[in-house]
């Protein structure tokens, strides 16, 4: 990290890092919450459409990735009472396997979106021309939507790594570790917002 | 406070030698004093620009056809003037530039929360900044929807919309993480006994501001992101012929650019409620109805962006809603005008040109809010809509709130942030000069607007010649204003008569630390036991 030049000594504050953390989470949700209201609005006008294409969806898939993100949230979860704890390995090994998650979570999501590229349903493509307006918007909210998830879930990972080197570096430690605390923060919201779109893209038909 | 003979050694932040020499001990400088001065500097800039493209247009305006610019280099400029000036100017403005430089020092701490987050901030800006600009020099040409960015034209339109929308989203992002510092510095760094009611108003201000940029700017922010997966991806979310709704755009675009338009006159409100009772000597009258209006206007502002669409389409029921909500925001602004011309009554002002900038502030002010009234009644709207009354009522807040705002705020501390005397003949001289050039560019156009003519155009029929040529005449003027106002202010900075501690008598905490403040502001984080205003 480059040092500051000037001030000699960072003034730390543990409780200011996790209210402004709090605060990061809350402009994310009102990021999503801006997209919900559109989709909101789309399927009031074309509940049909919507109802017939989120039958394309996979299910499975979906339920899969659900349980991958809900297990991660419990590892990372778990990861900041290890550090508590002083236990450096298992914080580790419990962010390793939140890790492994997250790029399960992608592997899964890459599978996704490819059958569905396959099969011709992307923007654009004459396949939705075809199906109408309201396929079109359906897809359309689906790829931006859970492709704006997963850029998060992109960042997530370097985050994670991140967290993973400074905790091996032991520059986050027992009695410094708001810097994970907040990691898991961010985490959970992103497995929050996917608590969202799984039910409004997969479920409800 | 006596002086303490500590202090002279201490060196002041801008002579502190850090890690860094030249201009990196600027811009990696986290100090908030350094990174407030980067703001001006940057704003500085962008604003001599936005304003020549401002006066080039008065220039092509000045008599009906083509004079020195054909219609679509006239759409790039209101588009670029548009962009320069709300993403780059105003919106950053007061919080970014005074906020950064006096929060902490009005709250007694030693830096905002976050300092490096804050240096982020300020990196954003300038990558956003440059990001918005290559717009002008790549691609299909110049945008040219105007700053609103409407669907469908913007991602119709050939012009070289994705860097000019790409930038203004990273701009958006900027300004939340500079709102969020300064909760959290509000939060936890107020110096002991400062409670939320011995809290000076800007940083009151600064607040809420603060909280309309984190809950406005994301909503702008994803629809900024849905412009640019629409031109890209050809997704539909609003283009008609894929079953989307282009109003819907309009909804959440003014959703965010409504409470913008208190991002930017919050601040400016805060600055000027602290000019007025400095200036008067005297308590300010009702600080917590101040407060209380501060916060119902940072409220309320959130439900009544639907005024910009009143010719869109919408239902009934929500028009006269929406109107209502309008009429409603204007009694807590009319609540803070009555306590800055109370603080005034019965006082022995002392006339300096500061004073002069926030009377002229409240003036300007009040023409543009009535004439936001005006606006904002259903039957005038219809009439009034997409003429140049909007741009005249637009300027008069916008640059006339903020601007006279923020040049109040300049002079008002500039002995504290240069540690220098401004050279009050030529700031008097500035003021007046750029107060009749405002009044006489923007006045004409009330009248244009109500007379029927259409803004953004580059040509207009023979009838509205005559308050265009006024119009154009009073850019002149303005300009050079703007012109004395900013050499005065760079000339005294650089060789003005040294400074006192407190040159206006103040007693907030500002006005306690050396001119220019030392880098850690205080020796000894004060303990605040007296209100802010507390004259007594
Ligand atoms: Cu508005």
């Amino acid at each position: 990290m480059e040092q500051t030049s000037g001030n000699p000594h960072i003034h730390r504050d543990d409780e200011a890092s996790k209210i402004g953390m709090w605060l990061f989470i809350f402009t994310e949700m009102l990021l999503f919450g801006g997209l919900f209201i559109v989709y909101s609005i789309y399927r009031y006008l074309h509940p049909v459409a919507f109802e017939l294409a989120a039958d394309e969806l996979d299910v499975l898939v979906g339920t899969a990735n659900t349980v991958i993100l809900l297990v991660s949230s419990m590892t990372i979860a778990m990861s900041v009472t290890a550090m508590q704890k002083g236990n450096k390995k298992l914080t580790l090994a419990l962010l390793g396997a939140t890790l492994f998650l997250a790029l399960a979570f992608l592997v899964n999501k890459y599978f996704e979106w490819g059958s569905k590229i396959s099969y011709g349903l992307y923007p654009g493509s004459e396949r939705l021309h075809e199906f109408g307006h309201g396929d079109t918007l359906f897809f359309g909210l689906y790829y931006f939507m859970t492709g704006l998830h997963a850029l998060h879930i992109i960042i997530g990972v370097v985050i994670i790594s991140a967290v993973m080197y400074r905790v091996h570096k032991e520059m986050v430690h027992p009695t410094k570790y708001a810097l994970l605390e907040n990691t898991g923060l961010y985490w959970h919201l992103v497995d929050l917002i996917w608590i969202f779109l799984f039910p409004l893209f997969y479920l409800v038909t | 406070m006596s002086e303490n003979p500590t202090r002279s050694i201490e060196p002041s932040y801008l002579k502190y030698k850090g890690r860094y020499g030249g201009i990196f001990a600027w811009i990696f400088s986290t100090d908030h004093k350094r990174i407030g001065l980067l703001y001006l500097w940057s704003i500085m800039t962008f604003f001599i620009v936005g304003a020549i493209l401002g006066l080039l247009m008065k220039m092509e305006l000045i008599s009906p056809g083509k004079n020195i610019m054909g219609p679509q280099t006239y759409n790039g400029f209101f588009t670029l003037h548009g962009i320069i000036m709300i993403f780059l100017i105003v919106i950053p403005g007061l919080p970014a530039v005074f906020g950064n430089f006096f929060l902490p020092i009005m709250i007694g701490a030693k830096d905002v929360a976050f300092p490096r987050l804050n240096l982020t901030s300020w990196w954003l800006y300038m990558f956003g900044a440059l990001v918005v600009l290559t717009s002008q020099f790549t691609g299909g040409g110049p945008p040219d929807t105007g700053w609103t960015f409407y669907a469908p034209y913007s991602f119709q339109t050939p012009t070289n919309m994705l860097p000019a929308v790409t930038g203004a989203f990273i701009l958006g992002f900027s300004s939340i993480l500079t709102g969020l510092n300064f909760i959290v510095t509000i939060h936890r760094m107020r110096a002991p006994g400062m409670g939320w009611f011995k809290m000076p108003l800007f940083p009151w201000s600064l607040y809420a501001t603060g909280w309309i940029q984190l809950i406005a700017t994301p909503i702008v922010g994803v629809t900024l992101l849905m412009i640019i997966a629409e031109r890209t991806l050809n997704i539909g979310f609003f283009d008609p012929s894929l079953g989307g709704d282009p109003i819907l755009y309009q909804h959440l675009f003014w959703i965010y650019s409504h409470p913008a338009v208190y991002i930017m006159i919050l601040p400016a409100m805060g600055a000027i409620s602290e000019i007025i009772p400095t200036f008067a000597r005297k308590t300010i009258f009702g600080y917590k109805a101040i407060i209380a209006s501060t916060v119902a206007i940072a409220f309320v502002g959130y439900f009544v962006w639907g005024h910009h669409m009143f010719t869109s389409g919408m239902s009934g029921v929500a028009l006269y809603t929406f109107s209502i909500l309008t009429f409603l925001v204007a009694i807590p602004s009319a609540i803070k005008v009555f306590n800055w011309v109370s603080t005034m009554h019965k006082a022995s002002i002392n006339l300096q040109t500061p004073f002069y900038w926030a009377v002229s502030f409240i003036f300007v002010f009040m023409i543009g809010g009535f004439s936001g009234l005006v606006l904002g009644a259903l039957a005038t709207n219809v009439h009034l809509h997409d003429t140049h009354f909007v741009v005249a009522h637009f300027h008069f807040i916008v640059f006339g709130g903020t601007g006279f705002a923020f040049l109040g705020a300049m002079h008002y501390w500039f002995p504290k942030v240069f540690g220098r005397k401004y050279d009050a003949g030529w700031a008097n001289i500035g003021w007046l000069t750029f107060f009749i050039g405002f009044i006489t560019l923007y006045g004409p156009m009330f009248y244009l607007g109500i007379a029927g003519m259409p803004r953004r155009y580059y040509d207009y029929v023979e009838v509205f010649h005559g308050g265009n040529i006024i119009s154009s005449f009073g850019s002149i003027i303005l300009i050079a204003g703007i012109a004395i106002v900013i050499t005065n202010l760079v000339k005294s900075a650089i060789s003005g008569e040294k400074a006192d501690q407190n040159p206006w008598g103040g007693i907030t905490l500002e006005w306690k630390v050396p001119s220019p403040p030392p880098l850690e502001n205080f020796d000894e984080i004060p303990h605040v036991t007296r209100g802010p205003y507390d004259y007594s």
